[in-house]
């Protein structure tokens, strides 16, 4: 980083007033940004942690006690049936791109375009897409299972861009230590690339984690918004997300609403840390 | 792993699936095979790309035709559950086109600036602070925005402009509050890109670091800095979930800043549930209008980044 132009050299600004000019407004718009995460996130702390009550934790949801314990349970059981699906696919993706596809295979530039345009999707066109797909043509109604495989493809191409970078950042002397032991292309995928980009792998799936428990518009028409805990995958049941959205819009609700916020911001900060931290050792280890 | 390690392993586990070296031709099945289930999976996403278009498309389609092109994308009332219906999406375009035209006129500056002060003029401890803040900003759930729009943002803008505080305005600050660490993610990148002779030229002409900054690096950014920029748009068009909660929701045509207003996002979201036959068609519709706005969006995103290799490979 260059520091050299920072200095309080009043000499000098006096001589360049835009130049002065141009340091205040950078300065004031980095002190908006920084106003702007302190406000959404303090605001949304100080309204909900007083809410947070035990009873909003209670095993069943009623309409005089909207806990959220169901709506925890049901998210849980999402990201993990749409991780189940979503990460083999993603990285087996990944796998083909960087170690089996050539140099300038058209299929290639395809994937990557296409992996471009599945990011640029706004979610509610996944979750239309996943009422038309699979709860009215596949006939699953709004279920969980529905919920899972609309949310699967959305987070696709994160697990792949993450997996990609991960796997390109694997020295080829890794890889062909692994030949010259006389270990195939399989085996080398499997024992020795894949596990040296575990962490980055990881890195990327914690993040995806994080955009399911998020996710809203593309859940409500898919999984549904039943506030019970789902039997089995062929039922309706909400995540966390849309049970906070169900609360703030009925109105009478808000102040729960708030509290299922906070929940919702320390789950993905909690995700966000860890998946920093996890790609930050793997640094150290490249060192 | 170590050499003993690996050779170690290779003893104990030569009995699974992986095939052994020795066995030419059971191997060479295996490892093709393997190659083309990698195949099929690197496919999963052009297929999930065309099946997403030939739903979409083949939903919205028919019905655009059925209510006609022009009275579609012309009309000014959506009145569904009259008799006749009317299904004109023009306010819905025009409230999508004002809002994302207004969290632009919010967030790119302020993003801009940013990135520039992330990138140029922030001191070391300051940006430990300072881009987790970012990073964080981003993974905040759209839906906990929108709770933040409504209790906090919506009786400002009450007080201080009348109405209900549901309106244009506060949908377009809460989006250019929700583009902010995307537009300083890309162009923090572009501007860091930027080779550092360039700055070093200007400052030795004279410039001071500002002017070196602002009329030399930032300038040469700018390929990288526009694809920040689309992809901000494509965000806050797409958005949906905090756009309902604080945008009024009401399906006419805009009338001024503080007016309620209904993007394309919400009109689906909000119809969806209780829509059948043409209704319910001319919501996929409203899709098919939006998933074009995105489609565009990132054919300007993929001909930004791939046009200069040395700005836009960086994301």
């Amino acid at each position: 980083m260059t520091m050299t132009g920072f200095r309080f050299d009043m000499k000098t600004y006096k001589k360049h007033p835009l130049s002065f000019l141009f340091m205040l407004l950078v300065w004031i718009a980095a002190a908006l940004t920084a106003a702007v995460f302190i406000a959404v996130v303090g605001y949304v702390l100080i309204k909900g942690i007083p809410q947070l009550k035990p009873s909003l934790f209670a095993w069943n949801y009623t309409t005089d006690n909207v806990s959220m314990m169901p709506a925890i349970i049901t998210t849980v059981e999402m990201v993990g049936i749409s991780l189940l699906i979503a990460a083999p696919l993603g990285i087996f993706c990944s796998v083909y791109l960087t170690e089996y596809a050539k140099r300038g295979n058209k299929i290639v530039k395809v994937v990557r375009l296409t992996a471009e345009t599945l990011q640029g999707i706004p979610s509610i066109v996944y979750g239309l897409f996943g009422m038309l797909c699979f709860v009215t043509s596949l006939k699953w109604g709004y279920s969980l299972l529905a919920g899972c495989f609309t949310v699967s493809i959305m987070i696709l191409p994160l697990i792949m861009r993450s997996t990609e970078e991960a796997l390109k950042s694997v020295p080829d002397s890794y890889r062909e230590g692994s030949y010259g032991l006389g270990a195939g292309k399989l085996r080398t995928v499997f024992k020795i690339v894949i596990p040296s980009a575990g962490n980055g792998i990881l890195a990327g799936i914690i993040l995806a984690i994080g955009r399911i428990i998020g996710e809203t518009a593309a859940l409500m028409y898919t999984a549904g918004t039943v506030a019970q805990l789902p039997e089995n995958v062929f039922m309706s049941g909400r995540t966390l997300s849309i049970h906070m959205y169900q609360l703030s819009r009925e109105g009478l609700h808000t102040d729960d609403a708030a509290a299922t916020a906070v929940i919702l911001l320390i789950t993905v900060f909690a995700l966000n840390g860890l998946a920093e931290y996890i790609a930050k050792k793997l640094d150290k280890n490249k060192l | 792993m170590t050499t003993a390690d690996s050779i170690s392993e290779r003893k104990s586990d030569s009995s699974d699936f992986f095939p052994k070296p020795s066995s030419g031709r059971t191997q060479r099945f295996i490892e093709k095979g393997a190659e083309i289930i990698f195949l099929l999976c690197a496919l999963i996403s052009i297929a999930a790309v065309v099946i997403i278009c030939v739903y979409i498309f083949a939903g919205g389609i028919p019905a655009i035709a059925e209510i006609g092109l022009f009275d579609f994308l012309g009309g000014q009332r959506w009145k569904p559950y009259n008799e006749p219906a009317e299904y004109g999406i023009f306010p819905m375009i025009l409230g999508s086109l004002y809002v994302t035209g207004g969290a632009v006129a919010v967030g790119v500056p302020v993003g801009l600036l940013t990135a520039i002060f992330m990138a140029r003029f922030c001191p070391a401890p300051l940006y430990k602070v300072l881009k987790p803040m970012i990073n964080l900003l981003a993974g905040i759930p759209s839906i906990v925005y929108g709770l933040f729009g409504m209790i906090v943002i919506v009786p400002i803008v009450r007080n201080l402009a009348g109405g209900d505080g549901n309106c244009i305005f506060t949908a377009a600050l809460l989006l250019g509050m929700m583009i902010l660490p995307t537009i300083i993610g890309l162009s923090e990148t572009a501007i860091r890109s930027v080779p550092e002779s360039y700055y070093e030229g200007a400052v030795a002409l004279g410039a001071t670091h500002e002017r070196a900054v602002g009329t030399v690096v930032f300038p040469a950014a700018k390929s990288g800095i526009l694809a920040g920029v689309i992809l901000g748009i494509g965000r806050a068009i797409g958005e949906t979930m905090a756009v309902i909660m604080v945008a009024g929701n009401q399906a006419r045509m805009p009338k001024g800043l503080f007016a309620g207003v209904r993007t394309l996002t919400a009109n689906i979201v909000t119809e969806m549930g209780d829509a059948g036959g043409l209704h319910y068609d001319a919501l996929v519709a409203t899709a098919v209008v939006l998933f074009g706005f995105i489609l565009i969006l990132n054919l300007c995103f993929s001909v930004l980044t791939n046009k200069k290799p040395k700005e836009g490979k960086s994301k």
